[in-house]
């Protein structure tokens, strides 16, 4: 094992895992947090803590993993690139290590256009990949991206995100061989509705054998409204929600349509899974943290494995 | 052309080794500062058969330098790589005339306090110290991605448009189709190593950086 995370552990074991996701609050309070762990509990192997998601100030990832480790949840803390230079992500990663948590997920970042200040200076002085590479490097290297070394590594179980629904389609697999040749240990993927063209993605993942180098969890997300589906649809950069999906939640009454929603997404848990070289799921009920046990269940990923380190 | 200086050989060599070569150097702004005699030096080291060769004053002038295209069509066809001594404007245009053919640029375009070349181009060059163009079929992602990525379209990228701005081009995709044309993809498979970003306008004096 590089690490003492618990995800490790699962995806190391063999056994299917399952990570959730938390948004923390946009304000200081901590027991939005502590009530949102306490569901996602027993249900989930790690959870990530958003970084600022959508470029909105929210609570800092690293504090608001905390506050859910001390609900005895397993914390993926997500880092962007967006608001760090090398110093301070280095910092922070040695931050986070220091406190116990095992778990770093590398992204690049929502654009600040998106989010609450606009007006911000982006920083972007990495990028994802490159941020992989400098983790894996201070991990396994003991040595900071200048060269310098260190005395005390940040033993990290090391994430990134791919999106297989962005153009140009043909580079997506490359740019996951570029994660993986930089260091991670695995991949989150973005929300899956067109299984055809997700299973289509992993096939070229298969072919250069990627998915044995890197633990691959797919991304799944119950839709609670015809709203919310419209505007995944049509507002959401990068995100693929086939007409199918429109006309499937079109055919109940509006009262069932979040029903529909949770059944449509345990339906695509099943599907994925019979994918070869998917190890996971990761499901993001953001704002929506209620219904995790009951898509878990239905998906029949309970109990969560218990592995001793 | 901006204040340039030229690449190390050992980031330029592999790229050319064995290639017959045509050459495209810019003296438009030898006034403010090109390195003459350094880039003499490294085009009277290369090994490789040069096919032919034209200097010309700005090369940033796209319409002048079409002519010049037409003009050496002959040597431009024979060559296999054509190389470019010029800022990464002169390297963009000339990129952009001849999409089809591989073009590496020889230069570093350094940022000068207070000159930002004669005129308003349609090609940017951010003057970043490190040209990145050999990497990415001459399009610049320094200074045209929102993000300043440097290995590849983030998930952002749909139908060919930026996420930050539906009117703009992704620039990544505009490299990626580029380098597919070029039968260059390989390219994308590099890994893109964090960017020195002190060479650019917050760094210190300029003459300093200045060979």
């Amino acid at each position: 094992m590089k690490t003492r995370s618990n995800l490790e552990r699962v995806l190391e074991s063999g056994q299917f895992a399952v990570t959730g996701e938390l948004g923390p609050p946009r304000s200081a309070d901590a027991e939005v947090i502590r009530k949102k762990a306490k569901i996602l509990k027993g249900h989930v192997d790690a959870f990530n803590i958003t970084d600022g998601q959508t470029a909105v100030v929210r609570m800092a990832s690293w504090a608001a993993a905390i506050i859910g480790k001390e609900e005895g949840l397993e914390p993926i803390v997500q880092m962007t690139c967006r608001d760090r230079n090398r110093i301070a992500l280095q910092m922070d990663v040695l931050g986070i290590a220091a406190l116990g948590i095992n778990n770093m997920l590398c992204l690049t970042g929502d654009h600040q256009k998106f989010g609450n200040h606009p007006a911000a200076r982006g920083v972007y002085d990495l990028d994802s990949i490159q941020l992989v590479r400098m983790v894996k490097d201070m991990r396994d290297e003991k040595k900071f991206q200048c060269g310098d070394e260190m005395a005390v590594e940040p033993r990290l179980f090391i994430g990134a995100a791919e999106n297989p629904f962005a153009d140009p389609f043909e580079f997506r697999v490359t740019r996951l061989a570029k994660k993986v040749e930089a260091g991670a240990d695995f991949i989150q993927t973005q929300i899956i509705y067109n299984v055809d063209k997700f299973a289509e993605w992993m096939k070229g993942v298969r072919d250069r054998g990627l998915h044995e180098r890197v633990k691959i969890l797919a991304g799944v997300a119950p839709i609670k409204s015809m709203g919310a589906a419209r505007y995944m649809k049509t507002k959401v950069p990068g995100m693929d929600v086939p007409d199918s999906v429109i006309e499937r939640l079109q055919g109940v009454t509006k009262e069932q349509v979040s029903r529909e929603g949770i059944k449509l997404c345990v339906d695509i848990i099943n599907q994925v899974r019979q994918i070869e070289g998917v190890a996971g799921i990761h499901l993001m009920a953001i704002e929506w943290e209620e219904v995790v046990p009951e898509i878990v269940e239905a998906a029949g990923l309970l109990p969560r494995p218990k592995i001793a380190p | 052309m901006l204040a340039v200086q030229v690449k190390a050989e050992a980031e330029i060599l592999p790229l050319i080794s064995s290639k017959r070569l045509f050459i495209f150097e810019c003296l438009g702004c030898r006034d403010v500062h090109y390195p003459v005699e350094k880039a003499a030096e490294f085009m009277d080291s290369l090994k490789e058969e040069i096919v032919g060769k034209a200097t010309l004053d700005y090369l940033c002038h796209r319409e002048f330098v079409h002519e010049y295209v037409k003009a050496y069509a002959g040597e431009i066809e024979r060559a296999q790589v054509i190389l470019v001594f010029s800022c990464g404007v002169g390297a963009q245009v000339v990129s952009s005339l001849l999409e089809d053919r591989i073009v590496y640029t020889c230069c570093d375009t350094l940022y000068l306090n207070g000159f930002q070349g004669l005129t308003a181009k349609e090609f940017n060059c951010d003057q970043c110290g490190e040209c990145y163009l050999n990497y990415t079929g001459g399009l610049c992602p320094v200074a045209l991605c929102s993000k300043n990525l440097l290995n590849g379209p983030c998930g952002g990228s749909q139908a060919g448009k930026c996420e930050v701005d539906p009117d703009m081009p992704c620039v990544w995709q505009q490299i990626f189709d580029r380098l597919a044309k070029l039968g260059q993809l390989h390219t994308l498979e590099r890994l893109g190593t964090p960017k020195n970003w002190n060479v650019s306008p917050a760094s210190s004096a300029p003459e300093k950086r200045l060979p």
